[in-house]
Parts: C-alpha cells; sequence; structure tokens
C-alpha cells in the first residue's frame, strides 16, 4: 500500500479518556475505491477511531491526513465539508420528510416565488433525489412521500445518498446491516460495491463477518484500542479473523 | 387475460376488472389517499358541522345559518383570539414541545398594551400611542417566550414543565400589574380598531388572517419551517445535519411569545380594556384547535391549514350551540368528543401506515 497518496490516513493515533486509554498508536490507510473493514470485539476501539476520523473527537496525539493533507478538525460538519461523511446505524433521517428534503436537511436550497418571496426549492431536491437515487440503482416514484414509507433498505440507501450527494469521498458506515433483513443487507452490500465503484473510500463496521467477506478489500482488526492485524482479504478466513478479534 | 397478467408477477390480489397496476404503487396509492382523508379531517369536521347548524337551523326556525353575514363575522371576531395562540402552538407541538404559557402571555400582553397606550395617548396622539402599545405589549409577550426558549434549549426543562412554570409566572405578573382587576382604555382610536370594519370584515379579523398567512408561508416554505418538522421527527438527525438546535427551539419559543402577545394586543382592542385572564381559558382551546387540526402531540407532523380548520371546528361548535339556543355547557361535550374522534383517526391512520412499513 504504498503507491500513491492514500485518500485517508491515519498515522498513530492515539486516544484517551482522563485514565482510559481508548486508541493507541493505531496506523491505517483507505485508498479511493477501497473498501476497509473494522473489526473488533465491543469497547476495542471502532467508535472511537471513527469518531476521531469524522471530527466528533479531536485525537490525542497522531494525525489524519486527507489525500496527504493533515486534517484538523473541530466538529463533524468540518468533516463533512471536507467529505468525511459518517453513516449512522440509527440512520439520522427525518422520517416525517422526503427523500429530497432528507437529502438537503440543514442546507435547504431557497428560490424566489413571484420574484420577490424567498421559499425552498422543493423541485431542486425532488430533482436532486430522483438523480442521486438513480446513481445508487434505486427508483422511486413518490418522491414527495415521507421516507418513514420506505423500507429499512430503501432508507438506509437515503442516508447513503446523501453523503453521495455531497460528493462524500469518505463514507463511514456503522454497523449498516445490523437492524435490516437478509435481502436488504444484499441491497446494501450492492450499495457498497457501487460506492467502490466510483471511486469513494468505504469504511465499513461490522460484526458480521459474511458481510465483511462480501464487500471490503481490506481488514483492520482492533483489540483493547490497538492493532490486531491487517489483512487482506483475499488471504485470510473467517477463523483468523476471528483468532484476531478474541486475541489467540 | 388480465388474471394471466398478474399470475406472471405473482401478484396474488383478486383481478380487478383489468385493473393492472405493479403492486408496491398501487399501494402507495391507497395508503396516500387514506392519508389525505386524515389530513383533511378538521376540514371535514368542519365541513360536517356547518352542514349540521344549517339544517337544523333551517328545520326549526326557517332561518340561514351560515349563508348569514352576521354569524360568519361573529364566528370569526370569535375564532381571533385561540386562532392565534393555536398558530403559535402548532410550532411548538411539532418539535414535540407544549407552551402552557401561552394563555397568561396573552392576559399579561393585554393588560400590559392596556396600560401603555392609557400612558401614552395624552403625549404621543391616540393613533401612535396604539401602535407603541402594540410593540411594547409584544415586545413583553416575547420575554416570558425567551425565557421559555432558554429553559427548553440550554437548560434541558421539559416544555410541559419549563411553560407551566412561565404559566405561573405570567399569571402572577399579569394580575400584578393590572391591580388585579380589568385595566380599562381611553383612546377611541384603539376601540375603533378592536371593533371596525373594512368592506364589513372586522380589522381584527383581518390583521389575524394576514399574520396566520404569514406564519404557514414560515411553516411551510422556509428552512425555520422544515427545520422545525426535522427536529419533531427526530431530533439527533437535525443535529448531525448541522441544524443549530438550541438557537431553533430559542426562537421557536419566542415566535409563540409573540403570538400570544398579538392575541392579547387585539383582546384588548376589541374589549378597550386589557385582563389579566384573558386567555386562561383559551390555552386548552388551542392545544385542541391544533389535534384536531391534523398535529400529533409526539411531534413531527401538524400545518397551520389544518390548525386554522382546528380552530374554526371550535369556534363553529361554540358559537352554533349557542345559536340554536343549547344549554352552553354542551360546548365542553361536543369540543371534547371532536378532539377523541380526530385522535382516533390519527391512530387508525399510524396504524395503516405502520402495517405497511413493517412489510
Amino acid at each position: 500500500m504504498s503507491e500513491a497518496t492514500p485518500l485517508l490516513e491515519v498515522r498513530n493515533l492515539s486516544k484517551s479518556f482522563g485514565a482510559v486509554q481508548a486508541l493507541c498508536d493505531l496506523s491505517m490507510q483507505v485508498a479511493a475505491g477501497e473498501v476497509v473493514a473494522l473489526a473488533g470485539d465491543n469497547g476495542a476501539g471502532k467508535t472511537t477511531l471513527i469518531k476521531a476520523i469524522s471530527g466528533v473527537y479531536r485525537p490525542s496525539s497522531g494525525k489524519v491526513l486527507l489525500e496527504g493533507e493533515e486534517m484538523n478538525f473541530s466538529s463533524p460538519q468540518e468533516a463533512r465539508e471536507r467529505g468525511i461523511e459518517t453513516i449512522y446505524q440509527d440512520l439520522a433521517l427525518a422520517d416525517n420528510l422526503s427523500i429530497g428534503a432528507n437529502i438537503f436537511l440543514g442546507r435547504e436550497p431557497m428560490t424566489k416565488r413571484w420574484g420577490f418571496l424567498p421559499v425552498m426549492d422543493r423541485k431542486k431536491m425532488a430533482d436532486a433525489a430522483r438523480e442521486t437515487m438513480a446513481l445508487l440503482d434505486f427508483h422511486v416514484n413518490r418522491l414527495d412521500a415521507p421516507v418513514s414509507n420506505f423500507s429499512g433498505g430503501q432508507r438506509q440507501a437515503v442516508a447513503i445518498g446523501r453523503a453521495v450527494y455531497w460528493n462524500a469521498r469518505i463514507l463511514i458506515m456503522d454497523e449498516p446491516t445490523a437492524a435490516l433483513g437478509v435481502p436488504e443487507q444484499r441491497k446494501v452490500i450492492s450499495l457498497i460495491h457501487q460506492l467502490k465503484a466510483q471511486g469513494r473510500g468505504v469504511i465499513f463496521i461490522s460484526h458480521n463477518l459474511q458481510d465483511i467477506f462480501a464487500v471490503s478489500d481490506r481488514i483492520v482488526v482492533l483489540r483493547r484500542g490497538v492493532m490486531a492485524g491487517e489483512r487482506r482479504i483475499a488471504e485470510t478466513t473467517h477463523d483468523e479473523v476471528v483468532k484476531l478479534m478474541v486475541g489467540g | 387475460m388480465t388474471t394471466d397478467a398478474k399470475t406472471e408477477t405473482g401478484q396474488t390480489t383478486p383481478p380487478q376488472g383489468g385493473h393492472v397496476s405493479p403492486p408496491a404503487d398501487h399501494a402507495e396509492t391507497a395508503k396516500t389517499t387514506i392519508q389525505r382523508i386524515a389530513d383533511l379531517r378538521a376540514w371535514l369536521f368542519l365541513a360536517a358541522l356547518i352542514i349540521g347548524f344549517e339544517l337544523w337551523s333551517r328545520l326549526s326556525f326557517g332561518g340561514t345559518f351560515i349563508f348569514n353575514p352576521f354569524n360568519i363575522t361573529s364566528i370569526a371576531v370569535f375564532a381571533v383570539a385561540p386562532l392565534l395562540l393555536a398558530t403559535g402552538q402548532t410550532f411548538v407541538i411539532i418539535t414535540g414541545g407544549i407552551d402552557l404559557s401561552m394563555g397568561f402571555i396573552m392576559g399579561l400582553a393585554a393588560v400590559v398594551a392596556a396600560h401603555v397606550i392609557n400612558w401614552a395617548t395624552p403625549g404621543m396622539g391616540m393613533p401612535l400611542a396604539v401602535l407603541f402599545g402594540a410593540l411594547v405589549a409584544i415586545g413583553v409577550a416575547m420575554i416570558p417566550g425567551f425565557i421559555n426558549g432558554i429553559l427548553v434549549s440550554r437548560l434541558r426543562v421539559p416544555p410541559f414543565i419549563g411553560t407551566l412554570g412561565m404559566f405561573g409566572v405570567a399569571r402572577g405578573v399579569a394580575f400584578l400589574l393590572a391591580g388585579g382587576t380589568t385595566v380599562p382604555v381611553q383612546n377611541s382610536f384603539f376601540a375603533a380598531l378592536g371593533n371596525g370594519r373594512i368592506w364589513g370584515i372586522p380589522w381584527i379579523v383581518i390583521i389575524t388572517a394576514v399574520f396566520v398567512l404569514v406564519m404557514h408561508y414560515i411553516l411551510s416554505q422556509t428552512r425555520f419551517g422544515q427545520h422545525n418538522y426535522a427536529i419533531g421527527a427526530n431530533e439527533q438527525a437535525a443535529r448531525r445535519a448541522g441544524i443549530d438546535i438550541k438557537a431553533h427551539l430559542l426562537k421557536l419559543y419566542i415566535l409563540s411569545g409573540m403570538c400570544a402577545g398579538l392575541a392579547g394586543f387585539l383582546y384588548a382592542a376589541r374589549f378597550s380594556a386589557g385582563a389579566a385572564q384573558a386567555g386562561e381559558p383559551l390555552l386548552l382551546d388551542s392545544v385542541a384547535a391544533v389535534v384536531i387540526g391534523g398535529a400529533s402531540l409526539f411531534g413531527g407532523s401538524g400545518t397551520i391549514l389544518g390548525t386554522v380548520a382546528g380552530a374554526f371546528v371550535i369556534a363553529v361548535i361554540q358559537y352554533g350551540l349557542v345559536f340554536i339556543n343549547v344549554e352552553p355547557f354542551w360546548q365542553f361535550i361536543s369540543v371534547g368528543v371532536v378532539i377523541i374522534i380526530s385522535v382516533l383517526i390519527d391512530q387508525a391512520q399510524r396504524r395503516i401506515s405502520g402495517g405497511r412499513q413493517s412489510e
């Protein structure tokens, strides 16, 4: 992995909360078009790591580099502006709003009606929703329907669609398949393949080894805040990953 | 042929006279029809009430109810204060909150308007004193709104408790300022504003209509309105999307105080007097209007147009029952029944959409 500058690089990152060292001297990289799975037991430091990357936490020491440039995010908004988008397990959608309204939530486009009255540009939101969802191979006929009308996988696609629309280069997905049925999980896996094909970097947290092996290029295993091992998916097995996770 | 096509697509519904449509599409259409009826329920209630009173009126004393301009303006004037309170309440309830202090903020504003106009009339002249009184009364009404906003947004006090506290404070301050009595206003311009008409329409109804229209615009067309819905549906999602929740809630409760302030000012204009208890019976009516209008007390839904219908449902019941000479206590029963039916429709609609979701 020492070819060009990686899309995202984490260098010697540590994070402690008081006396508790949640993450210790961790380094990893994500290339464009690469899916990196983050695995580890509960409390291994996965969440701390993604929160440090996405601007929720400031690292105690170490660096986060985006295309070789050192980042110093003080909020998730800043990280998002630079193209690092996190898709949370509980989706973070407003159920009573349409797909377009969710994509634009907090950054609604405005237009003028009758030349003077500022109003939200619903047409632009609907158009963007249609185009973005088509890009993810997900076709909706009722763009004004609230997202509560859609299934879990479709809603996951809306959350991903929002990140894609805002040109996220790195998508961090925390257990994206956890709350879904099997067909919906497949749909999300294929969405991740699409993101990969579009040259985006994906960091993918999961407990489900089957999902990890289905979609990732590389797996990074954490244990008690330190790197327990890093493997190319093609060169490892379920057993080896489990051993890395539990320590043995 | 139709049946063949359906078997091919694996659809299990019985054939319906050549009507072939994709199953998902069909379900969505059926659902929106039910939703649409549920959304319009306040207007349907209103239509039913008007038809009912009209029939009663014609059958028992041969006169019309709704085609009598006197009745229409009386109902409209009657609806002014509860509608203004309900407009502010709609914004608050959509975020999942409630503002219990609005009734006494209205009373406080009415008393402040009366005092200020009396004080300012000799120096400023009548019209200017009224304008000054309006600004001060609405400005003063925004203070308890501001405190409500601080309590709810920064100090994380539940809206029910925070505004209940402010209910007591505003009530006490209003009665203290009024000296425990009503405060008459000596200003004929003010009286003319409160009771005068233009083209047969009372001024206070026009002022209310314009204000409510502006509020409808804010809720349905601006970012502030959109964020209001988002916060009510999923506060965490709104925060993650970069919406400043604290600033929004602060503005929200100030807005609701402002609505109560305008209601108090118009009340004082109508009666040429300020009274601390002006809004006391209207608070629960305002919540009822919002609920009848289709909002959920859990937050996330509601519209100003629905609330307008809800407020008129209550006003028509109250006025209509007096009109047909029914004992006034029936008003409480009727409004209560309408609230319960309205919530039952809301629940039924939720069950239906919930069922679709889990499919």
